[in-house]
């Protein structure tokens, strides 16, 4: 029987006043009834809206069925048809834009709650089965995948399969990207990260850390010692700031580093771990999207009383998913929407005390199809505090462009890439994720290190 | 022989403060010019931190690093011995010291500074540069790196600054009275604490000779993407991990660098104190 309630299953989560103050998962996920009773909410229509909503085309409503049925392995095994991380994506897809956003249920009430089916398909997996190891017949070619992200996980994970020896060469002490720097442990628990990464050394991919391409080995070396191909999924680490007034001032971060230290570096675990993150009574965050909804959230862990988001724009126009903005608001995080930095205040040794802001008001859609704000006149207003947190977009790292002869880029830093193969001005060369794209999501960048992986598989046979 | 990724090779105690220590890195060590840095992580639990190279051996895979027990870390750091093994160590970071084209240097180094001088001076001397040596240091116990000095100038004066050595003076003091006596120098390079950077580059200016300075902020990816390193330079922000970190001493705005470098001061001391308790036994 057909599930008809309008609303969506709802999935047990930590009560705001309690999860606001811990790193622990916000969402707890659904048990095997809540999920079988959530499947049958999907009408399984002939032309299946969702999955063309989907940038790696899922197979969702069959996938749907198998759960109805009870076969959560066989669901695993559907949705790992076109996708890499479904543990992943289940809990940081911004659905409600993608797959949901298409579903028919969604028309009169909720649409089918395809993440959280994910998501429980996943954990379900990996608490009761175990992968089947495919039957690899080895290729005897080297391919080299830079960057340990979502893009390069999913291209070396493929290639691996695919029979190639791959080699992933990561910057930093742990592979995962911005699974493990960015995004924080209570949106995505680090060990579901650790268990992609183990997925993929069973499968006979190595991980060589702390080596910086571009520095520690130059692309063209790569090609000398012997592989074949390389995959550029260097994401887009590099943080942009406001360039106004008082950015240099002590108590401002990028996300960037903010997130680093808290998520990477465990510094909300100081002095346990070494790393500090320094951080007072009130903190602002600027910026709309998941990256300030993290930041936010993470300020609002580690006691600050009051935080701030302060966004330009108006809610209709933040690019956050709605669950993260939902999250924060019910953490008791303070929204000061069509607000925008003017100048970051400080004491007269350097320390941050305030912001000022100007209101904005929505004029005319501008390139980006939302519409623009415009400064209202005499709208300036301070905010006393001690921190600002800038989350305002990162663009592509240049370190490999810089000692890549002959890589084509965007004035603003993408690598140029073809958007099926990922190939770029280098021959042997392909590039995919943020490091293309420019900051974009995990799910679109998973996507990209799949079609990469199929052309070099094409270009080595 | 076979050593193990990242094994302290070599471990040398300059001072009571200041340790070398030289690390299994071939990679680094292939790569490595002076002026670039690595970043070492000693533990699971352990912090980034930045340090210039000191000198590195493309034939046995060493690089090694001198630094100053400042915090926690660096205390940790100094209590490792030959044979154990750092967890990361990753460069070299950094943008390589232009160096070519040079006819006379003045290289300036003030305390631990004088580790990270000594590499530029040695690779000027080697390309044909008249090089004069000026360090510095708070008195005669202190001093490092006297005899590699020597070998890599042609003028080598180690001054202190209470004068217990025999030569009393800061390196300001130095540089000036040999700018007097006629040394025209085309390029000086200071490297030590901000404020020393700061009043050497003041004097420098008076004179117009070009002044290239070597920052070590706070960081901790060294690749550009965290942001914590940004200095204003000429009125611009730029990274030190990927646009330095050597800058024009000219145009540092050191004030601001000198702000920036206490942000983490407090929680630093309440780091450092936990170790010297854990290390004298105590319980936390």
């Amino acid at each position: 029987m057909p599930n008809m309630s309008n609303e969506k299953t709802k999935m047990p989560q930590q009560a705001p006043d309690i999860r606001n103050k811990n790193f622990s998962e916000v969402a707890l996920g659904y048990d095997k009834k809540m999920a079988m009773e959530e499947a049958e909410r999907c009408l399984n229509c002939k032309n299946k809206p969702c999955m063309n909503g989907c940038p790696v085309n899922v197979k969702i409503p069959e996938f749907i069925d198998l759960v109805k049925k009870g076969d959560f392995e066989g669901a695993y095994y559907k949705i790992k048809e076109t996708s890499s991380l479904p543990a992943v994506c289940g809990r940081v897809c911004p659905q409600e834009s993608q797959c949901e956003k298409y579903c028919v249920r969604g028309i009169k009430g909720e649409s089918v709650a395809i993440g959280r089916l994910e998501r429980f398909v996943a954990d379900y997996f990996m608490e009761n089965c175990k992968e089947k190891q495919p039957e690899i017949v080895k290729k005897g070619k080297k391919v080299a995948v830079i960057g340990a992200g979502p893009a390069s996980l999913a291209c070396a994970g493929d290639l691996a399969k695919a029979g190639y020896d791959v080699t992933i060469f990561e910057a930093f002490h742990k592979a995962g990207g911005v699974l493990v720097y960015g995004i924080p442990e209570f949106r995505l628990p680090k060990n579901i990260v650790q268990a992609e990464i183990d997925k993929l050394k069973t499968l006979d991919v190595k991980i060589e850390l702390d080596t910086v391409v571009g520095k520690t080995i130059e692309i063209s070396e790569l090609f000398d010692d012997g592989f074949e191909a390389v995959f550029i999924g260097t994401g887009a680490g590099l943080p942009s700031f406001m360039n106004i007034k008082g950015e240099s001032l002590n108590g401002v971060y990028s996300a960037n580093e903010f997130l680093t230290r808290v998520n990477l570096m465990k510094a909300y675990k100081f002095p346990e771990y070494d790393t500090p993150v320094y951080l007072g009574k009130n903190v602002a965050v600027v910026g709309g999207g998941n990256v300030a909804m993290d930041a936010a959230r993470c300020a609002k862990r580690l006691g600050a009383e009051k935080v701030f988001i302060i966004y330009r724009r108006g809610e209709d126009e933040m690019p956050a998913r709605l669950e993260e903005i939902e999250h924060a608001k019910e953490e008791g995080i303070i929204f000061n929407l069509l607000t925008n930095p003017v100048e970051i205040v400080g004491d007269e040794n350097g320390w941050v005390t305030g912001i000022k802001c100007i209101k904005m008001q929505l004029g005319e859609p501008d390139k980006s199809g939302r519409r623009r704000p415009v400064p209202i006149k005499d709208s300036e207003f301070e905010i006393k505090l001690q921190n600002v947190i800038i989350a305002i977009g990162q663009t592509p790292n240049p370190l490999i462009k810089q000692t890549t002869k002959g890589l084509e880029t965007y004035e603003w830093g993408g690598i140029i890439a073809d958007e099926e193969t990922g190939r770029t001005s280098i021959d042997g060369v392909y590039a995919g994720g943020d490091a293309v794209t420019g900051a974009a999501t995990v799910i679109l960048a998973m996507g990209a290190g799949k079609k990469a992986a199929k052309a070099i598989d094409e270009y080595l046979s | 022989m076979n050593f193990k990724r990242f094994e302290i090779i070599k471990k040398q105690v300059l001072n009571e403060q200041v340790t070398l220590l030289e690390v299994y890195a071939p990679k680094v060590a292939a790569k490595a010019e002076p002026g670039q840095f690595i970043i070492f992580r000693i533990d699971e639990k352990g912090e980034r931190i930045p340090l210039t190279i000191a000198d590195y051996n493309r034939q046995t895979g060493g690089v090694t690093i001198i630094f100053q027990q400042v915090g926690a870390t660096t205390m940790k750091l100094a209590d490792m011995n030959v044979g154990d093994c750092l967890l990361d160590f990753v460069g070299p970071l950094g943008t390589a010291s232009e160096l070519e084209g040079y006819k006379k240097v003045a290289v300036v180094g003030g305390g631990l500074g004088t580790a990270i001088a000594y590499p530029q001076a040695k690779k000027l001397f080697s390309l044909g540069s008249e090089v004069h040596i000026i360090t510095g240091f708070r008195n005669k116990e202190l001093i490092i790196l006297e005899d590699e000095c020597k070998k890599v100038s042609n003028r080598c004066v180690v001054a202190t600054d209470d004068g217990s050595n025999g030569t009393k003076g800061f390196v300001t003091d130095v540089l000036k009275s040999l700018i007097e006596e006629g040394n025209n120098y085309d390029l000086v390079i200071a490297i030590g604490p901000l404020v020393m950077m700061k009043f050497v580059s003041k004097l420098t200016k008076e004179y117009g000779i070009k002044t290239i300075v070597s920052m070590n902020p706070v960081m901790i990816d060294g690749t550009g993407m965290c942001g914590g390193c940004r200095i204003t330079v000429g009125g611009v922000t730029k990274f030190a991990c990927v646009d330095g970190p050597d800058f024009d001493g000219h145009l540092v705005d050191f004030d601001e660098a000198i702000m920036r470098s206490k942000v983490f001061n407090k929680m630093e001391q309440q780091a450092k104190e936990t170790h010297i308790c854990k290390r004298l036994g105590g319980t936390v």
